[in-house]
């Protein structure tokens, strides 16, 4: 770990230690990785709620004449498509479909807002002022922005008093500008986790009314923070992706199962004709669910094989507090990637057997559809 | 964070200790606040030789994994059965009902060369300056 006075922290790490928050270093920042437990804080958040600093993400501003044909022609998802007050999840991609980042944007009425991965920050915002015409305004609003999310099946019970009554009817995947404790605030009906919640972004200068304000509300819900590491379980459950590990620069969208993102016929974008090749051709790989046999975990860098000869990596792996059990995903050569296929992961000198089952993990999640 | 007195440590997190010619072991409560909740202990069978300073087995967390070192050479005269069905007690009672193996020890003389308490914590506190 480098020495902490050169990472980032976030305006709630006063509130994470004085919690006793087990701080550690991500992505250029001191968060908290637990409180309690991560089995307690992940069960929390799928049967109550929690509350997550995730400050640490990037968030861009993007105005100006042609914004929408600008952030089209860099991104794989269709924005174009995409309503006042609606988020969009999609992938960023290099000339080769190689994947830059994974992002929301959220299309306000006079500008976007682009929400990236804490350790892409720099390199999106460089990729995207290096293609960017001289009449769109690009602003990085990272470190002016503070972000929470309430995620759990009572998120709303935390809420309900402290927003407008129509952020309570959001659907997924939509948002509103309004007050947040009396703070001004994009609020978002999104999350990592599987379960209803709700995203909040506000000044940083409103971090103190906002966190206490939620801690007091959300007491009868039994709302607590969550740390990352049950922020990570959580989403592995759900078999959302994370940077980093699951997708990168060396995977594709349409290799990452993430096809549904990908618009072909919204007109040209970077890396469009790469991924209609690999789609007219079938990618050579696909990443997978895995279920492994006894209690072993899969974690990170494991090997998948087939008759000892490797088939692929362990992108992501975890014990599900969930389930009870371990899960994770892998890409494996193509032909492999059907439910049911028995093959073996390898850490070492140590084998276990592994079937590819289907995703997400957990489907029994309170998220909006 | 206190660590017993009653027991000697290694710099890979275990503690020992030694009551009637058998060496306790299992890992220290700064080792499961680094780990996490633990999900699977794999240990050694019964009767089983452990050389001192090689792995004799394996914790589970949630979020990661980690060998357990043995502090000292020997047998292996029993194992905690009861973290088969629990392993959360080894986060509950690192020192107590979370212990991991028992051993007899090859050389017990070896025990005095283990870290003291305040060796140990002079150490953990190194690491995390």
């Amino acid at each position: 770990m480098p020495p902490q006075t050169t990472l980032k922290r976030t305006p709630f790490h006063s509130y994470h230690r004085a919690g006793g928050g087990k701080l550690i270093e991500f992505a250029g920042f001191e968060m908290p990785v637990r409180y309690t437990g991560d089995v307690e804080e992940h069960l929390r958040v799928r049967r109550g709620v929690g509350l997550f600093d995730i400050s640490h993400m990037g968030e861009f501003d993007v105005r100006g004449p042609g914004a929408v044909e600008f952030l089209d022609s860099m991104v794989t998802n269709h924005v174009a498509a995409v309503e006042i007050g609606q988020a969009l999840y999609t992938p960023m991609c290099r000339p080769d479909g190689g994947i830059v980042d994974d992002l929301l944007i959220y299309r306000s009425d006079d500008h976007f807002m682009l929400v990236v991965n804490a350790s892409n920050i720099a390199k999106d915002f460089q990729w995207l002022r290096e293609h960017c015409p001289p009449e769109i305004r690009l602003t990085d609003r990272s470190d002016a922005t503070a972000l929470l999310a309430v995620q759990g099946p009572r998120a709303p019970d935390v809420l309900r008093g402290h927003v407008p009554d129509q952020a309570l009817e959001l659907a997924s995947y939509r948002f509103l500008h309004g007050p947040l404790f009396g703070a001004p605030a994009l609020i978002s009906r999104t999350g990592y986790t599987g379960e209803d919640g709700f995203e909040l972004y506000f000044d940083p200068a409103h971090a103190a009314v906002v966190w206490e304000g939620l801690v007091r509300a959300g007491g009868s819900a039994g709302l607590q923070p969550v740390g990352l590491g049950a922020r990570d379980t959580l989403r592995l459950e759900m078999a959302y992706m994370l940077y980093g590990h699951d997708i990168d620069e060396s995977t594709t969208p349409l290799e990452a199962g993430l096809g549904w993102t990908v618009k072909l016929e919204k007109g040209d974008f970077i890396g469009r004709d790469a991924l209609v090749r690999q789609k007219q051709q079938g990618p050579t790989r696909k990443l997978v669910g895995l279920e492994v046999e006894g209690r072993r975990v899969l974690r990170h860098g494991m090997i998948a094989e087939v008759e000892g000869r490797s088939m692929g990596r362990v992108t992501s792996g975890s014990f599900s507090p969930s389930l009870g059990r371990p899960i994770g995903m892998a890409y494996v050569e193509s032909s492999l990637a059907r439910v049911g296929r028995a093959l073996v992961v390898r850490s070492g000198a140590r084998a276990f057997p592994a079937t590819v089952v289907k995703r997400p993990f957990y489907t029994q999640g309170s998220k909006r559809s | 964070m206190v660590y017993p007195d009653d027991v000697r440590y290694t710099a890979e997190h275990e503690w020992a200790r030694l009551e009637g010619g058998v060496v306790t072991v299992g890992i220290t409560s700064y080792a499961t606040d680094q780990l996490g909740d633990v999900v699977f202990v794999e240990l050694p069978e019964v009767g089983r030789k452990v050389e001192a300073a090689k792995t004799f087995g394996v914790v589970e967390a949630v979020k990661t994994v980690s060998d357990l070192f043995a502090p000292l050479g020997g047998e292996v005269v029993e194992v905690n059965t009861a973290l088969a069905d629990n392993p959360a007690l080894v986060n509950q009672e690192p020192f107590g009902e979370g212990w991991m193996i028992r051993l007899r020890p090859t050389v017990p003389a070896d025990y005095q060369k283990l870290l003291s308490s305040v060796d140990y914590e002079r150490l953990v506190e190194a690491q995390h300056a």
